[in-house]
């Protein structure tokens, strides 16, 4: 394949505790205010909520608001608002051959109906047929749309226009890496113009919790940077949608779009987390990238949730890596699939305005260099998968 | 060394080596091929749970593979593990434990099942009502002693079963989710990423809640009884799909990189295109232009014209609403021609395996240009006068099968269509 082209970043849509849009979320980081999170709700859960947002200014039909949950509002949100920053939005002729890859969760449980059922199975003795006839009953069509993986991407189709192609990758965090590794290979490769990528997250949910209590690993008590949250740290999850348009250099040349940031590189993989294994890959992904790093004028945005062992190891390939730090966790929580979109949007603002933001715990080290002009992006999975992009000033 | 071989627009070409397939019919190509050409149904009265106070009773489960209690995620993961384990050796690659190039997986949506929510509630034990919070109690416990659950599970297992490269890529896009999975194997091919990728759909997902869903969406036939007549494709008297289980594995790879080391070739992807649909979450777009663009996508990849296809492998889901639409599609794209094409569904015989049917389908397509023989729709006994299409009505037949493309839709404005034919000479 000859000549693989540039991508930039040409469009940011976010939504996060902090606020809506990258600007909200940037003056904040900036500040290094304090994180907005929610230890009552969930007691003894914490999480992110999402800021207040009036969901009609991107998604003017009720009737469309009605048939989607909370994580489709989100994510829709967010990409209405990328694709207007980028310029395409309300526009078919570019909509038209827009390609989507969104990286998706499982979709939100009805937490009432399913409680009602837990509450009467234990009443009878045929439970199989009181399943059945409580699900026929209890279930909203509407919910099931909203549990399909790949209704985001459809609501996005169908509120926003977008209908050059919609994809939805699954996995948590590698979901959310691969997505843009892809979107980024096909354009670099010109199998795509423009490509729409994101994710959302609705952490504020039983359902949800119920998933990382399983595992251990949800933070519970007290809230603490995702630095200094100890040996049995956990992840706050955060509601956030983040989405970005990337496009080849010349498509936004020819329609005079201005780059946002350029997108060099993006590397994934796995490992079984074996010891050792997580400070292996992202040695091995550095090693890709370090070449073309400006040691004077780069730094780096962390994707660590706060979870143990792997967010240590992160630290200690990130101390060898020597630049300065930043994480977003502690800040907005953690968003999974949304989370390694929104830290490549944070990155275009670090370079937009030529400085990391506000430390905040004790592995945010190092000052930011005068007029960065890069940026590395990681991604440590709370179960697999490690990514890492770099992300420069395109001009 | 000769040039390397390029397709018509110069891409590398797109080879398929290995292919492996389980059904409700049984496991293996060869049982699936002889089944599927005998007009043999998979669809049997479901066993696996309770039905009573349900519409629809009926389903295409692998009650070959399936054994008591196998929660979707494991047992979606064994008919992954036995279709791909049948592909990677018939392919004849890499080396056990090793499979040289990407995975591209379409899983069921996983969840946490009620058999363990349930369990976690009888765990609690709580004395007045059970909610979530009384789950959170337990949770961790139950875990421990049943295995947490996680999303991406099944691709991690199967990236570290066959030792496929980098990290594995599951994907979504409902009931074309195979497909698409194909599509993400080729498209790594053409750009050059690697020579090989392994392409995976598996679905075993047959719960009460999966039937229950699609039920309040009156996707489902409730023509229960007998069976294997419900899946009814093109008929006039056809009311839903019949959901079902399968799974099925290619393994696709560069021509050239096939031909170096001897593999044998089964057939060539030419080409794939995709199109999305902003009507409607469930329903197609009444003009049936998104399907018609998707169609002519594929064909433009491919660097052919309708003139070129043979056989139609249809997404065909005997839904009143698919089939209506699957048929003004074609019917614009091929014009008149379209009277001449034969057009089957296998899902009159194995129903709708869902994230699994775009692969399950290719599979067979693949099949079918090997063998020169076309698998028919059966069920046909009303045709539905508003669909003229030869249908290969209820008996297979021999045909003359160069190209072929198999269709697959799905609810969210998903569209997808493969084109494949026979190794050039």
């Amino acid at each position: 394949m000859s000549g693989r082209r540039e991508v930039w970043i040409t469009g940011v849509g976010l939504l996060t505790c902090l606020g809506e849009g990258l600007d909200a979320t940037w003056q904040h980081l900036e500040r290094g205010d304090p994180p907005p999170y929610d230890d009552k709700s969930f007691a003894p859960y914490i999480v992110h909520p999402l800021a207040p947002v009036n969901f009609d200014k991107q998604i003017p039909k009720k009737s469309d608001q009605r048939q989607m949950e909370p994580w489709q509002r989100i994510g829709v949100y967010a990409a209405g608002l990328a694709l207007s920053d980028a310029g395409i939005a309300g526009k078919p002729e570019l909509l038209d051959t827009t390609d989507m890859i969104v990286a998706a969760g499982g979709g939100e449980r009805d937490i009432a109906a399913d409680s009602t059922i837990l509450t009467g199975m234990r009443k009878v003795t045929e439970r199989g047929a009181y399943l059945n006839e409580r699900l026929m009953s209890d279930l909203r069509p509407t919910l099931f749309l909203a549990q399909l993986p790949n209704l985001l991407a459809g609501n996005i189709s169908i509120v926003h226009g977008v209908v050059g192609s919609s994809r939805t990758f699954l996995g948590e965090e590698a979901a959310g890496v691969d997505a843009v590794r892809i979107a980024h290979a096909r354009i670099a490769s010109r199998q795509s113009e423009l490509t729409l990528v994101g994710g959302a997250y609705n952490a504020a949910r039983w359902d949800i919790l119920l998933i990382f209590e399983q595992a251990g690993t949800a933070l519970k008590d007290k809230f603490a940077p995702v630095w200094d949250r100890g040996p049995h740290g956990g992840l706050a999850v955060g509601n956030m949608g983040a989405f970005l348009v990337l496009e080849s250099r010349e498509h936004a040349e020819g329609r005079g779009a201005r780059p946002r940031a350029r997108l060099s590189a993006i590397l994934s993989d796995r490992n079984e987390r074996r010891p050792g294994d997580v400070e292996a890959t992202l040695r091995r992904q550095w090693d890709g990238i370090v070449a073309h790093v400006d040691r004077a004028h780069a730094g780096i945005i962390s994707g660590a949730a706060g979870l143990e062992p792997v967010t240590s190891a992160e630290r200690n390939v990130l101390k060898d890596m020597g630049l300065p730090v930043r994480n977003t966790g502690t800040y907005i929580g953690h968003g999974l699939e949304a989370q390694f979109e929104a830290n490549l949007g944070i990155a275009c603002a670090v370079l937009e305005h030529g400085k990391l933001f506000a430390p905040a715990g004790t592995g945010d080290t190092g000052a930011s260099p005068a007029g960065i002009s890069q940026v590395i992006v990681t991604s440590v999975g709370n179960w697999r998968g490690e990514g890492m992009a770099l992300v420069e000033r395109a001009v | 060394m000769a040039a390397p071989s390029r397709d018509k627009l110069g891409r590398p070409v797109v080879a398929v080596t290995g292919i492996g397939v389980v059904t409700s019919l049984g496991v293996g190509k060869s049982d699936n091929w002889t089944k599927l050409t005998g007009g043999v149904s998979g669809i049997k009265r479901i066993s696996r749970f309770p039905t009573e106070g349900l519409r629809t009773t009926i389903a295409g489960a692998v009650n070959d593979v399936y054994r008591d209690s196998m929660p979707p995620a494991e047992l979606s993961e064994r008919v992954a593990l036995l279709a791909a384990e049948e592909a990677i050796a018939e392919a004849g690659i890499g080396s056990k434990g090793r499979f040289p190039g990407p995975l591209y997986l379409a899983p069921p949506p996983l969840e946490i099942e009620w058999r363990d929510r349930i369990g976690m509630a009888e765990m609690a034990a709580s004395n007045a009502d059970t909610g979530y919070p009384d789950l959170m109690r337990v949770a961790n416990d139950f875990a421990s002693k049943n295995g947490a659950f996680k999303f991406g599970i099944i691709g991690e297992h199967l990236a570290e079963h066959f030792g496929t490269e980098g990290s594995p890529v599951s994907l979504n896009t409902a009931c074309a989710s195979g497909a698409s999975a194909i599509q993400l194997g080729m498209e790594a091919i053409r750009r050059g990423e690697c020579e090989a990728a392994l392409a995976i759909g598996a679905d075993a997902s047959l719960t009460p809640e999966s039937l229950v869903r699609f039920s309040l969406l009156s996707a489902l036939s409730t023509q229960n009884d007998p069976p294997e007549r419900a899946s009814k494709p093109f008929s006039k008297n056809r009311d839903g799909f019949v959901l079902a289980e399968g799974a099925a594995a290619l393994v696709l790879e560069n021509l050239d990189h096939a031909r170096a080391r001897g593999a044998r070739v089964l057939g060539i992807l030419e080409g794939v295109g995709e199109k999305s649909d902003s009507f409607h979450r469930t329903r197609s777009s009444p003009d049936g232009k998104p399907i018609i663009a998707c169609v002519r996508n594929a064909l433009a990849d491919a660097g052919v014209g309708p003139e070129d296809v043979d056989y139609i492998n249809a997404h065909g889901t005997s839904t009143p609403e698919n089939d209506k639409m699957e048929h003004l599609g074609v019917s614009t794209v091929f014009g008149e021609r379209i009277r001449s094409i034969p057009i089957s569904s296998n899902k009159s015989m194995i129903g709708h395996t869902l994230t699994a049917a775009g692969v399950v389908e290719a599979a067979f397509t693949f099949l079918t240009l090997q063998n020169q023989r076309l698998p028919p729709t059966i069920n046909h006994q009303i045709p539905d006068p508003g669909i003229t299409l030869d249908v290969v009505p209820n008996v297979a037949r021999d045909a003359k099968v160069n190209r072929a493309i198999s269709n697959s839709f799905g609810f969210g404005g998903q569209n997808v269509c493969l084109v494949m034919a026979l190794e050039p000479a």
